[in-house]
């Protein structure tokens, strides 16, 4: 039976297309998201520092760039994509202890990731722009 | 890479919408996948209209009731209808469940949506090939392995040991878990899957088995067991209400555990 329908090309049933999101997969997709972020992030930071050591002329130039609206919106995403992934490690460390597993908790965690990385961004730039 | 987007002879359209049953009050609309192997076209999505007055009140009552009084060629797999032989594991609205323990009523939607279970080759309509899932599942070998000699009469066991395999051992091997799992769609055929691993902790956890350390060394692998990622749509899905995700937890701590 088996050769008799080797030649039959089966369709692959719907997946991504139909399924319903859930928090916690949601969050898992975002996780990945930031973390491929963070990539880019990194550069910046990687910029920042190679500027700095470059001497002020440099520095002046990349402050400039980092301080204009659009670096700034740039810097502030960065923020927020940190802030989420790290919150999102810190949710899977507790997953990978065992703990929170059950279905109101783990919807709740997932949630709480979304609810607490912009409240964690705005108040690291509330404290830096308060500190300048 | 993952291919997120379905092949070109996976890709479905509209299409035919079945007359309304004569005279019925209570209309229910549902639109089902269908793909017929011998006709050589790409699945459609059916429309059907089911009489509620007439009907069972589960989602198995109301496809079989399109199977008997509108379209006998609708092709689905179910037998117990009370969710314990996992047959009619399918995708409705969006989630992996049984049609037999899902009420009509608790769909709470004028249109119901019905396909296979996700990322699967169809053999047809709603029938999935699951031959790789059951090769999975017999490759963590589910059964008992002992080396001292078997006992005059059972294998003993505390009511604690026992315990332990609640929430394990109700399994019905149906599916709908593995097949909701992304890591699973995009690397089934070298991740286990939840169902898999699950039954697989199972075992290892069992107080009468012998080669916990066998088992865990075949699960010590980047893809057997390391591309759960712990997205939890299995015990999302899971129409049994146990956690496969927390069992894979359980397995990768044990993996931590004897290394340290």
């Amino acid at each position: 039976m088996a050769d008799a329908k080797a030649h039959v090309a089966r369709p692959l049933s719907p997946h991504l297309q139909i399924y319903r999101w859930s928090w916690t997969m949601a969050m898992s997709i975002f996780h990945r998201a930031t973390g491929v972020a963070l990539y880019a992030g990194t550069v910046l930071l990687a910029a920042w520092l190679l500027a700095l050591a470059s001497g002020p002329a440099a520095y002046e130039r990349l402050a400039w760039l980092y301080g204009s609206p659009v670096g700034l919106v740039v810097l502030f995403g960065y923020t927020w994509a940190l802030m989420h992934h790290m919150l999102g490690g810190v949710r899977h460390l507790v997953w990978d202890f065992g703990h929170g597993m059950e279905p109101g908790t783990r919807m709740t965690m997932a949630r709480m990731t979304l609810i607490l990385s912009p409240i964690l961004t705005i108040l690291i730039w509330v404290v830096g722009f308060a500190m300048r | 890479m993952a291919q997120f987007q379905l092949p070109k002879n996976s890709r479905y359209t509209d299409g035919k919408v079945w007359p309304k049953p004569a005279g019925a009050t209570r209309l229910q609309e549902f639109r089902i996948y269908r793909w017929n192997p011998d006709d050589g076209k790409n699945p459609t999505i059916d429309t059907y209209y089911v009489d509620r007055d007439d009907c069972g009140p589960m989602v198995l009552d109301a496809l079989l009731w399109i199977k008997n009084k509108i379209d006998p060629t609708l092709t689905l797999r179910r037998s117990c209808r009370e969710g314990i032989c996992g047959s009619c594991a399918m995708n409705i609205m969006g989630e992996n469940t049984l049609a037999c323990t899902l009420g009509i009523d608790d769909c709470k939607s004028d249109v119901i949506r019905i396909y296979p279970l996700p990322h699967m080759p169809v053999i047809k309509d709603l029938v999935p090939d699951l031959t790789s899932f059951y090769a999975q599942h017999a490759s963590i070998e589910p059964w008992l392995h002992t080396e001292t000699p078997a006992p005059e009469t059972e294998w003993r066991q505390t009511p604690e040991d026992r315990s332990r395999l609640d929430g394990l051992y109700e399994c019905i091997l149906c599916a709908c878990c593995t097949t909701s799992c992304p890591s699973y769609w995009w690397t089934g055929d070298r991740f286990l899957g939840p169902a898999a691993l699950l039954q697989a902790y199972r075992w290892i956890i069992d107080s009468r088995d012998e080669s916990t350390g066998e088992r865990l060394d075949e699960l010590h692998d980047p893809f057997r067991l390391y591309r759960c990622h712990t997205i939890m749509n299995c015990a999302n899905t899971c129409p049994k209400g146990l956690n496969p995700a927390k069992a894979i937890a359980e397995i990768k701590k044990l993996m931590v555990a004897r290394a340290v």
